[in-house]
């Protein structure tokens, strides 16, 4: 399968996606996406997709989408100036506080959405996998609001290093399903997410978390993530009197990307920069940095950039930050880099720590470790082009990361010690 | 004759026999690869097809048993151009036909071309992706076509009709009934409705039917042979060589 565009293709793939026609008919972004599914789950997938193109855009559906948006989230979310931060940085630095949306980041977006989704499609029960547990705790309540049981497929890496949001899944009534099997964290969950769906592919509604996997889930989750860049457009033309030179957000499937970049790919002036877990190094198993350094290849349902070994053995990731921790990337992302439209860049462990330390210490918020790798991405770039006028997709809160903040902080000051 | 012709051709001969076609999967290098070359003439004498599993990092589609085998043979250096390798001096001496399991991602890895050119040189007569639905499978369908290989579709009990018509059309070799809706390895038993299901696979299929998933007792072959030309063993033969039993004296039992 061919993942190399010539100039010819590239600019009618870019047309079409700003037309929104991508995904096409097969679920393609391009080279990038389709359906790679066990046979047993090809049903399944049909109906999903005859159910989101019956639900999706239908007033009913939306109104209610809507509604859940505005009361139960909170939407929409506020758009900060950070000025402390501005004034350090040297550049006009806005920030969409997705953070502030109910269970604390933007993952509850899609799960609400999906979550009416599966009541409209009769679904008697929710899955899903979860990494850092933002996606799992977003399915949990969301589920909890309209009335579905719901289990959460978590590896048990992610259990200990998030067990805070271990805590409020189960509090919000779901079941957490410890996964042992693979490689014990969000790669793993999916993996037995989808064996849990095959064994009931009629009664299961799998709600997955991130712009990825097989068509139609990339389309859902963008669909539904969208809300941040729409809002965070106009907010930044009534607030910040103009849109901004360029726009940041982390990348680990690349949903909250994706949800803010899509609304301004039109803008042919904003620069979009993702920013990948660039762990403690360039070495294979020392980050989490698909588009940098991965080749392409099939990982859970899509043809994608994903990070594997010569023989097309799925590599295991390394970043600090759970949410990052994967070795696929949404195929949209794929081809967005492709186009050129997007530029992915990596921050490491170290700098992401330095840059959520240095939010706290300026604007008061403590940013999820994930958010923080677009903040250190930010700040680099903010020292070749002074003046400029930033706007970070600040994707989540991080109180999840306390546990991990303390063990590096413990680390530190042992070696300091030694 | 094509080489994926030989495996319908087998399946039929054991049934003239008056027997059950029978089609030991085992996962390649699986315990120890000093022994696979070995192991593989045994079982291939009892088995009239032998399936081999391509271990890979992420085996979403099967259980406990196949997945512990699969990363074990990983770590043990297992890959798809080894077990290749491995099968290079065997030419002449196994006599069942050979097919492959394999998710997608190693054999995109690999390349297709040189998959279909390695396959017919060894011997490996068919593929079962259990990753590529019918939908997305044109690309390698037309390189392995080209060297007298091909992909064995499967049905599952969710398939409708009129999909399950398509995919009998499609498949080489035989077509691959999936017994059970769920994954590889259950140990919930055959479903009680199994006979109905493999009755409307067999109708639409011109080639000869094998059940797979869930069949580990000689009483599990007799049954399925009642409704299916053939019976495919996978994870109860795995846990065989887990233990360190004979694999070929296990399935010499359920013929």
């Amino acid at each position: 399968m061919k993942a190399v565009l010539d100039a010819d293709e590239a600019s009618k793939l870019l047309k079409a996606l700003l037309a929104g026609e991508l995904p096409d008919e097969r679920g393609r972004f391009g080279p990038f996406g389709g359906r790679y599914i066990p046979e047993t789950l090809v049903p399944a997938f049909e109906r999903l997709e005859r159910g989101i193109r019956e639900h999706l855009p239908s007033d009913e559906f939306q109104q209610e989408y809507r509604t859940q948006l505005r009361d139960w989230v909170g939407r929409p979310t506020a758009l900060t100036f950070a000025a402390r931060l501005s004034e350090r940085w040297g550049t006009e630095v806005w920030l969409k506080r997705e953070d502030l949306a109910h269970t604390g980041a933007h993952k509850i977006n899609n799960a609400i959405g999906q979550a009416l989704l599966a009541r409209k499609l009769g679904a008697r029960r929710v899955i899903a996998e979860t990494g850092a547990g933002q996606h799992g705790v977003a399915s949990a309540a969301a589920c909890a609001r309209v009335g579905l049981p719901c289990r959460v497929y978590m590896g048990v890496v992610d259990m200990e290093r998030q067990a805070p949001n271990v805590d409020r899944m189960h509090r919000l009534g779901a079941e957490v399903f410890p996964v042992e099997s693979g490689d014990k964290t969000l790669r793993a969950a999916i993996d037995e997410a989808l064996r849990e769906w095959v064994s009931d592919p009629d009664g299961i509604y799998y709600l997955l978390g991130s712009a990825v996997g097989a068509h139609p889930y990339p389309y859902l989750v963008r669909e539904l993530q969208s809300v941040i860049g729409t809002e965070a457009r106009q907010q930044m033309q009534d607030l910040a009197g103009g849109l901004p030179d360029v726009a940041f957000a982390c990348v680990g499937g690349g949903s909250n990307a994706i949800g803010l970049f899509y609304p301004l790919l039109g803008d042919s002036g904003i620069e979009l920069i993702g920013v990948e877990a660039g762990g403690t190094g360039d070495g294979l198993g020392q980050n989490a940095a698909t588009l940098a350094a991965g080749t392409p290849g099939v990982l859970q349902g899509c043809y994608s950039i994903i990070l594997q070994d010569e023989h097309g053995n799925i590599q295991e990731t390394h970043s600090i930050s759970a949410g990052l921790d994967y070795s696929g990337v949404g195929p949209e992302h794929a081809l967005l880099q492709a186009l050129g439209r997007v530029t992915y860049v990596t921050a490491s462990d170290d700098e992401a720590l330095e840059a959520l330390e240095e939010l706290c210490e300026t604007e008061g918020i403590l940013t999820a470790l994930e958010t923080a790798h677009a903040y250190a991405a930010a700040k680099r770039w903010s020292r070749d082009n002074p003046g400029k006028r930033i706007l970070i997709g600040n994707s989540g809160r991080g109180d999840k990361d306390l546990p991990t903040l303390s063990r590096y902080a413990a680390r530190t000051s042992a070696n300091a010690a030694a | 004759m094509q080489p994926h012709e030989r495996i319908g051709e087998a399946i039929i001969a054991a049934n003239n026999d008056g027997r059950t076609g029978l089609v030991p999967f085992i996962t390649a290098g699986y315990p120890d690869p000093d022994t696979f070359a070995s192991s593989l003439q045994a079982i291939a004498e009892v088995g009239d097809v032998v399936e081999l599993g391509v271990p890979f990092s992420d085996p979403m589609a099967d259980g406990m048993t196949i997945q512990r085998s699969s990363f074990a043979a990983i770590e043990n250096g297992v890959t798809l151009s080894w077990i290749f390798d491995q099968l290079d001096p065997l030419q002449g001496s196994i006599n069942a036909p050979l097919i492959m399991m394999s998710y997608l991602n190693p054999l995109l890895a690999f390349g297709y071309a040189k998959l279909a050119s390695r396959a017919r040189e060894t011997g490996v007569c068919a593929f079962i992706v259990p990753d590529l639905p019918y939908e997305e499978s044109a690309e390698i369908s037309a390189a392995l076509d080209a060297d007298g290989a091909g992909l064995i579709q499967l049905v599952t009990p969710a398939t409708p009709a009129d999909r399950m018509k398509l995919l009998a059309d499609a498949t080489r070799g035989f077509l691959y009934a999936v017994t059970i809706t769920g994954i590889t390895g259950g140990s919930s038993g055959l479903p009680p409705d199994l006979a109905a299901y493999l009755d409307q696979v067999s109708a639409v299929s011109s080639l000869p039917v094998c059940a797979g998933f869930g069949i580990r007792t000689a009483g599990d072959v007799v049954n399925v042979g009642k409704h299916a030309a053939g019976a495919i063993v996978g994870s109860a033969l795995v846990e065989v060589l887990e233990r360190g039993e004979d694999p070929a004296a296990f399935l010499r039992q359920l013929r």
